[in-house]
C-alpha cells in the first residue's frame, strides 16, 4: 500500500507540474521558448501517465480517475509544484529549483528495488538533465541580464524558497520503502543539491535567499489554495458528464 | 542600360519558373514576387500563432491525459511551423520582428478562421478536423511552390498537419459515438465550423485580388475553388461516417461533375471577419500584443546577458 502512495506522490508532483508549464504554450517571451517549455510540459505529462500507470498495476485506479475525480485533499503532490507562475521569472525559479531536485532524486531512484520504477526513473533522469540545462541557462541570462531582469529573478527566489524543503522530508510511510531499497531517501539528497544550487545562483550574481520560512503539507493532502483552482479547471469536464468516454 | 538588364533577368526568371526550376533565396526575383512571398508567408506564419490562441485554451481543460497531451503536442507544432515560416520569410529580407510589428499595426492578416471562437471540448475536434484538413488541401499544392524554403517548409508542415488531422477527426468520432450530450456537442461544433472552414480558401476565384499573378509564379497552382471544391468532397463523406449532419440543406450530389453542389457562402460575413469585425479579432491581436510586451524584459535580458558574455564565447 505505502509504495501505491508514493508512486502516486511522484505522479501528481509530474501531473501538476507538467499542467503549470503547459499554461505557458502560447504564453512565453518569444517562439523558442515557448517550444521548449511545452517539451518540458510534456516530459513531465509523459512522466505522470507512466507513474500513474504504475499505481493501476500496483492496485490503484486508472490515470485518468487519479487525474479527474479526486479533490484537492486527496493530491498529494508537494506545495512547490503547484504554485501559479504566470510570471517567466517565478517560473523558471521554481524550475530550477525542481530540476536540481529531479536530476538528483532520478539518479537515485534508477536504484530502486522496483523494476518499474527504476525504469521510469532511467527515462526521467535523462530529461531532467536537458531540463537543469534549460533552466539554469535561464538563471545565468535573467539573473545577469538587465537591472529589471536581476531583480525580478531575485523576488522570484525569494518568493519560491520556502517551498523548497518539502522536497527533502521522507514521508513517515516511506520510510519502510527507503530502508528496503525501493525509494532514494530525500534528505540525503539536500547537502548536494543545496551545493549545486547555491553555485548556479551565485553564478547568476544572484544570492541564495536567507530561507528562514517554509511551508509544507503536500503530501498529506494539505494544499495552498492554488490548487483547487487548477483543479476545478482541469476537471471541470469529466466532472460535468460523468462516465463518458472522450 | 539598367532597365533592359532588369528585362533580361525577368524573363530568365519567368523561363526558370516555367521550367520548374526552384527560385533561392539568393537568386535574382522581381520585387513583387519577392513582396507577394513577404506576404503570404508571414501571413501563414501569423495564421499558426495566432491558431495557437483558441486549441491552447483547452490545453488545461482538456478531458484525458491522453487528450491533454496529444493537444499540447499539436499546438506546440503549430509553434514549430511558425518558426519554419518565419525563417522562410527571414531568407526573403523579412526580420521576425517587423513582421510581428506589421501583425500588431494591423497590415499583416493571419488567417480569419481563428476570429472565431472555440467553445467547447468538440469544437477542438471541429477544429482538427475541418481547419486543418482545409489547411492541408491549401498547403499540399505549396509543397510544389516555386519559391525552395517554403516549399520545403511545406513538406514538413503537411506531414504534421495529417496527423493534426487525424486527432480532431478521432475526437468527432469519440464524441459521434459517444452519450446523447456528446454527440450534440459534435454536431454544434460541426454548425458553427463547417461555414468558416469553407470560407478559409477565400473569394471565389472571380473576387480574388491576389491570384493570377501568383498562378503565373507558380506560388500558387490551383484556384480557391478548386480547393474549396476538393476540400467539401472529403468531408462530407467523413460526415457521414460520423452520423452528422453538415449545414447546408443545398448540398447534395452532383452525378454529371462527379462533386458536391453546394449553398451560398455568406462573402457578406467573410468580409466582415477579414476587415476585423469577427466574433474574436480584438481578443486575439489585443493576447499576441500583450503576451508580446509582458516577454520584452525577458528578451531584452537575453540580448543584455549575449552582450556582456560575448567576449567569453568568443574564445
Amino acid at each position: 500500500m505505502s509504495l501505491l502512495s508514493a508512486v502516486v506522490g511522484l505522479a501528481d508532483d509530474a501531473l501538476v507540474l507538467g499542467h503549470r508549464l503547459s499554461e505557458w504554450c502560447g504564453k512565453a517571451p518569444f517562439l523558442e521558448e515557448d517550444l521548449a517549455m511545452a517539451n518540458t510540459a510534456l516530459d513531465l505529462l509523459g512522466r505522470a501517465r507512466l507513474l500513474y500507470g504504475h499505481a493501476e498495476k500496483l492496485g490503484g485506479s486508472n490515470e485518468d480517475e487519479y487525474a479527474f475525480l479526486r479533490d484537492a485533499p486527496d493530491f498529494t503532490n508537494l506545495l512547490i509544484y503547484e504554485l501559479p507562475a504566470s510570471d517567466f521569472a517565478t517560473a523558471y525559479a521554481r524550475q530550477l529549483l525542481i530540476d536540481v531536485f529531479d536530476e538528483l532524486y532520478f539518479d537515485a531512484l534508477q536504484g530502486s528495488q522496483d523494476d518499474t520504477l527504476a525504469g521510469i526513473a532511467a527515462k526521467s533522469y535523462k530529461e531532467a538533465v536537458y531540463h537543469v540545462r534549460h533552466s539554469s541557462a535561464w538563471l545565468l541570462r535573467l539573473g545577469d541580464g538587465t537591472d529589471e531582469s536581476h531583480a525580478r529573478m531575485q523576488q522570484a527566489l525569494e518568493d519560491v524558497w520556502g517551498y523548497h524543503l518539502e522536497l527533502f522530508e521522507n514521508p513517515s510511510a516511506d520510510v519502510s520503502l527507503v530502508a528496503n531499497g525501493a525509494l532514494p531517501d530525500r534528505a540525503v539528497l539536500k547537502a548536494a543539491w543545496s551545493e549545486r544550487v547555491r553555485e548556479l545562483v551565485e553564478r547568476a550574481t544572484l544570492t541564495v535567499p536567507a530561507g528562514n520560512w517554509s511551508v509544507a503539507g503536500g503530501r498529506t493532502g494539505v494544499h495552498t489554495e492554488h490548487l483547487g483552482f487548477l483543479l476545478a479547471e482541469m476537471q471541470h469536464l469529466p466532472r460535468t458528464y460523468p462516465g463518458v468516454n472522450w | 542600360m539598367a532597365e533592359i538588364q532588369v528585362d533580361v533577368q525577368a524573363r530568365r526568371f519567368q523561363e526558370r519558373i516555367d521550367a520548374e526550376v526552384r527560385i533561392e533565396p539568393k537568386d535574382w526575383m522581381p520585387d513583387a514576387y519577392r513582396k507577394t512571398l513577404i506576404r503570404q508567408i508571414s501571413q501563414h506564419a501569423h495564421s499558426e500563432i495566432i491558431g495557437m490562441q483558441p486549441e491552447g485554451g483547452w490545453i488545461t481543460r482538456a478531458p484525458s491525459l491522453r487528450r491533454k497531451l496529444i493537444l499540447l503536442s499539436k499546438v506546440q507544432d503549430e509553434g514549430g511551423h511558425g518558426l519554419y515560416l518565419y525563417s522562410a520569410a527571414e531568407t526573403l529580407g523579412a526580420s521576425r520582428a517587423s513582421m510581428i510589428d506589421a501583425l500588431h499595426s494591423g497590415r499583416a492578416k493571419y488567417s480569419s478562421i481563428f476570429n472565431y471562437p472555440a467553445l467547447t471540448w468538440a469544437d477542438i475536434g471541429a477544429i482538427g478536423w475541418l481547419v486543418d484538413s482545409a489547411a492541408i488541401v491549401n498547403q499540399v499544392p505549396l509543397q510544389r511552390c516555386s519559391f525552395g524554403p517554403y516549399a520545403r517548409a511545406m513538406v514538413r508542415i503537411c506531414k504534421e498537419e495529417s496527423f493534426h488531422q487525424r486527432q480532431g477527426y478521432e475526437i468527432m468520432y469519440t464524441l459521434a459515438t459517444g452519450s446523447a450530450d456528446q454527440k450534440a456537442m459534435a454536431q454544434d461544433a460541426l454548425n458553427r465550423w463547417w461555414w468558416p472552414s469553407l470560407m478559409m480558401f477565400g473569394p471565389s476565384d472571380a473576387d480574388s485580388a491576389h491570384s493570377s499573378q501568383s498562378m503565373a509564379w507558380k506560388i500558387k497552382r490551383f484556384s480557391n475553388d478548386e480547393l474549396r471544391q476538393k476540400f467539401i468532397d472529403q468531408a462530407v463523406p467523413q460526415a457521414d461516417i460520423l452520423g452528422l449532419e453538415v449545414p447546408d440543406t443545398e448540398l447534395a450530389w452532383d452525378e454529371q461533375t462527379q462533386h458536391y453542389r453546394y449553398g451560398a457562402i455568406d462573402w457578406d460575413e467573410f468580409n466582415r471577419v477579414v476587415r476585423g469585425d469577427g466574433p474574436c479579432n480584438r481578443q486575439r491581436l489585443a493576447e499576441h500584443k500583450r503576451v508580446h510586451e509582458a516577454g520584452a524584459w525577458v528578451r531584452e535580458a537575453v540580448v543584455a546577458y549575449d552582450r556582456k558574455h560575448q567576449d567569453q564565447s568568443d574564445v
